[in-house]
């Protein structure tokens, strides 16, 4: 009796904890906390997630594709030289507000101004707050390529480079690149709390911020005066919730309607659940094993077409990846423009390989593989996947020894060429090809880190180069196809895979859309039956 | 009693000093650094690494760096954030009330069951109660906690929908936090007449996730305890004078039971904060534990260094009230020296 009195005091509460009634309240499980509000200087998708719903871009990627369409610029024209980009920016474009902040005026160009200068220039009030750090718009080149941003007008902004970037749009839509309020900045820095900021964001985007608890919950609200027009959801809440398992187990509930990065594991029951919705799209990503081309004997074409001619890719992709993979034949995947259809892998072939590495005079040879310690978005096993090398090369009589660091040490010894053949990955940022094969392949990057196949190979490198200063998008096409056919023939890498974006969705959300760069965005989202 | 409790102040000290110094070396110790961990696939340029690793100061003898450092906590500035730039003291307070609320109804939960399984173990020795307590309770110690936790989430949310899965309360519910206790804050500061069952019914798991370990230590503790104290002469005499059973027990013999119980429940208090970092993660509750998981992830120095000294002085000052409460359970027991 006493038993069951206890049992139900305990219960009893969870019985009645009855949700309040809400509008239309869309709840995203997501991974983690946002680092801050100011997306020019992190790098995660899970701050990026965060960002890209309160800040409006000057060009956006179409929903759910790489295609770059209007921002708050409604149009744009770029100079016959490619040097030149004049952006006519939208009138009437409000600002959210908070208690810290009402703004007067409209988005303008002063705005756009003050975001890009407070990555560049070192002077500007702003290059320090909060960090000066700026990763993606160092990377991406802009301290090198911006020549000058003018303001013609109010809503006219000329942006000049020093030489044309064919990318320049994809990677002005990227989430560095997200709008900050000049006159917010200006009030925060008069008032003696320019961080502030960075930590309680004013932007443009579809929602607002309501409330953050670090670790807990992102709320937002939708923001009525989105030039886009009013969300179709009220509230956006995002639960934070670190364990897939976890993620799953609110999913089944109905606690939360999306759900990022599934537990292979749980994919089986997620397909059986009848109120969930598995969504699939190869992701813009690939993951490789790179042969270190500056050292013997991986400077001989032979032996590294030897090698990818042992490895056998399908038993990787079906014993590994499972459902999760497709075999990697490109550097760059299926889904990006410019893929070389043409192009066939090197077959599985033992016997073939063994005779190619006789021809290039290696006998005995012993190497190393180098294995991820960690679970990335493109390889789910490095160290699995390392085991079935080793005993796929002992077949051709190659003794490899897997190796694995610290995965902060393991990037930096890799990206500085101590390895001989090393597994690695990426993931797109801008879906530009040239985010793939000049960021991967070129010989800019075989010096910086990101190259590391150290591969320097002059005829491919002109054809990338020549493809970055390329402004029509047809004749990048052919380079690109044309560099994807030296790189098969020369082996920097053994393609692996491009993993498949898996997205467990409930079904009463209606019109969410999977973002190549596995980005989550709830504008134009609806809940059926609300 | 003043001597007492100066000469333990003093040796918080020297416990102080250990604490920077193994939680500033050891992070360093560990490959890589917070720039390099932002940077990810891309890499970055050695120049830049440099530049920014001259900003965070990362670039001077790591001598100076422990000075700079123990200089600054000594004038209560530990430091900010290097990934999200806040100060730590600020996300530690923000965070804190989270894990002390669940830690509080752990021990909570440990207490009303451990103590009088532990009691009647004792009583009832060598029954079918006694080995099935400590039977059950070797399995609770033995217990891997995210194990455990997943298995009552399966159980008691996914299949008998009696629980929410996780979180500290509904994401409908919109609380502003007043003094960080959600209970409290839900409680007394909200218009939302659900907003406390809520919050409540999104502590029943984590808080048997997080008490099995402290009740099962507990009911042992108390069964042994109990188990000498009832052997001694003056229970004899008791027992002889007539008493009665319960009076026996609950009043000569419990009492001087409890010292080596409050002792444990003291030490606890720590095994709480380590559990608290896995319960905290399984249940996505945000607390300190699973800030500091993700601080060594990231290698933000800062927040290992400030959150780790400050969950110290915490454990710390506990022991030191432990220490002092003997004298109250035990008039015995006299603080001297």
């Amino acid at each position: 009796m006493k038993k069951s009195a206890l049992f139900a005091a305990i219960c009893v509460p969870a019985f009645l904890a009855a949700a309040p009634l809400a509008a239309k309240t869309l709840v995203y499980c997501s991974e983690g906390s946002p680092e801050n509000f100011f997306a020019g200087i992190n790098t995660t998708g899970t701050t990026f997630d965060v960002t890209g719903q309160i800040y409006s871009r000057v060009v956006d990627f179409e929903r759910g594709g790489t295609q770059v369409v209007p921002g708050l610029a409604e149009k744009w024209t770029v100079s016959p030289d490619g040097l030149v980009y004049t952006f006519n920016l939208r009138k009437g474009v409000k600002w959210h507000s908070n208690k810290n902040f009402k703004p007067t005026r409209d988005m303008n160009a002063d705005d756009i101004i003050f975001t890009l200068e407070r990555q560049w220039k070192q002077e500007h009030p702003f290059f320090k707050v909060t960090s000066s750090n700026h990763t993606y718009f160092d990377d991406m080149g802009m301290p090198k390529l911006l020549k000058s941003i003018e303001k013609v007008d109010d809503y006219t902004l000329k942006i000049t480079l020093n030489q044309p970037e064919a990318p320049f749009l994809s990677d002005l839509a990227m989430e560095w690149a997200a709008i900050q309020s000049k006159e917010y900045a200006d009030a925060m820095l008069k008032a003696g709390s320019p961080e502030k900021v960075d930590q309680e964001p004013i932007g443009t985007g579809p929602f607002y911020l309501l409330q953050y608890q670090k670790d807990a919950v992102v709320r937002f609200k939708a923001f009525d005066q989105y030039y886009g027009g009013k969300a179709k959801i009220d509230d956006l809440v995002f639960s934070i919730t670190p364990d897939p398992s976890v993620r799953w187990a609110k999913l089944q509930k109905g606690e939360c309607h999306v759900m990022p990065y599934p537990n292979p594991a749980d994919l089986d029951a997620m397909k059986k659940d009848p109120n969930v919705t598995i969504m699939e799209q190869a992701g813009l990503n690939v993951g490789y094993l790179a042969y270190n081309t500056t050292k013997k004997p991986f400077d001989d074409v032979r032996v590294r077409k030897a090698f990818n001619m042992a490895i056998n890719k399908k038993a990787i992709i079906d014993s590994v990846y499972l459902s999760t993979g497709v075999a990697a034949t490109n550097p760059i995947p299926p889904s990006m423009w410019s893929y070389n259809e043409t192009v066939k892998d090197d077959a599985y072939n033992p016997e073939a390989a063994k005779k190619l590495l006789a021809e290039a005079g290696v006998s005995n040879l012993e190497t190393d593989i180098w294995a991820m310690p960690v679970q990335r978005p493109y390889n789910p096993n490095a160290k699995r996947i390392a085991e079935l090398m080793q005993a796929d090369l002992a077949k051709i009589g190659v003794k490899a020894e897997i190796k694995s660091f610290e995965w902060g040490e393991y990037r930096k010894r890799l990206q500085a060429g101590e390895h001989q053949t090393g597994m690695i990955g990426w993931t797109g940022d801008n879906g530009d090809p040239d985010n793939f094969l000049h960021t991967l392949l070129g010989c800019d990057a075989a010096k910086s880190g990101g190259n590391t196949a150290k591969w320097c190979h002059k005829p491919f490198d002109d054809l990338v180069v020549k493809a970055k200063v390329t402004t029509d998008q047809k004749q990048r096409t052919e380079l690109y196809k044309q560099a994807q056919v030296i790189f098969k023939e020369q082996a920097p890498w053994f393609t692996i895979a491009h993993a498949v974006q898996l997205k467990p969705v409930r079904k009463e959300v209606v019109d969410f859309k999977l973002s190549p760069f596995g980005r989550h965005t709830f504008y134009g989202v609806d809940i059926k039956g609300k | 009693m003043l001597r007492f409790i100066l000469t333990r102040v003093s040796l918080i000290i020297p416990t102080f000093i250990g604490i920077t110094l193994l939680t500033f070396f050891l992070i360093r110790l560990v490959p890589g650094d917070p720039i390099e961990t932002m940077a990810g696939e891309r890499g970055i340029d050695p120049a830049r690494h440099e530049l920014l690793r001259k900003e965070y100061g990362f670039d001077r003898p790591i001598l100076v760096q422990y000075g700079i450092y123990i200089a600054r906590v000594l004038q209560g500035d530990l430091s900010k954030s290097v990934i999200t730039q806040a100060p730590v003291l600020d996300e530690f307070l923000a965070l804190f009330p989270a894990t002390i609320e669940l830690a509080v109804c752990a021990i909570l939960f440990a207490l009303v069951i451990g103590l009088p399984a532990g009691i009647l173990a004792a009583v009832r020795r060598n029954s079918i109660f006694d080995h099935g307590v400590m039977g059950i309770s070797l399995a609770g110690y033995s217990m891997p906690i995210f194990w455990w936790g997943l298995i009552l989430i399966l159980l008691f949310s996914v299949q008998f929908d009696l629980t929410p899965v996780s979180g500290r309360i509904d994401v409908l519910y919109y609380i502003e936090p007043v003094t960080g206790f959600l209970l409290i804050d839900s409680l007394f500061f909200s218009e939302d007449e659900g907003a406390f069952r809520s919050a409540l019914a999104h502590l029943i798991l984590p808080t048997i996730v997080l008490g099995t370990v402290p009740l099962a230590v507990i009911a042992r503790m108390t069964r042994s305890a109990m188990l000498e104290v009832l052997g001694e002469d003056y229970i004899r005499t008791a027992k002889a004078k007539g008493l009665s059973r319960f009076r026996i027990i609950a009043l000569h013999a419990l009492r001087n039971a409890l010292i080596p119980v409050v002792t444990v429940i003291g030490l606890q208090v720590g095994v709480l904060f380590t559990g608290a970092i896995l319960t905290e993660t399984i249940f996505s509750w945000p607390g300190v534990g699973k800030w500091l998981i993700e601080a060594i992830f990231r290698r933000d120095y800062p927040v290992l260094q400030g959150g780790v000294l400050l969950l110290g002085i915490v454990v710390m000052t506990v022991n030191l009230l432990v220490d002092l409460a003997y004298g109250l359970i035990n008039p015995r027991i006299r603080h001297t020296r």
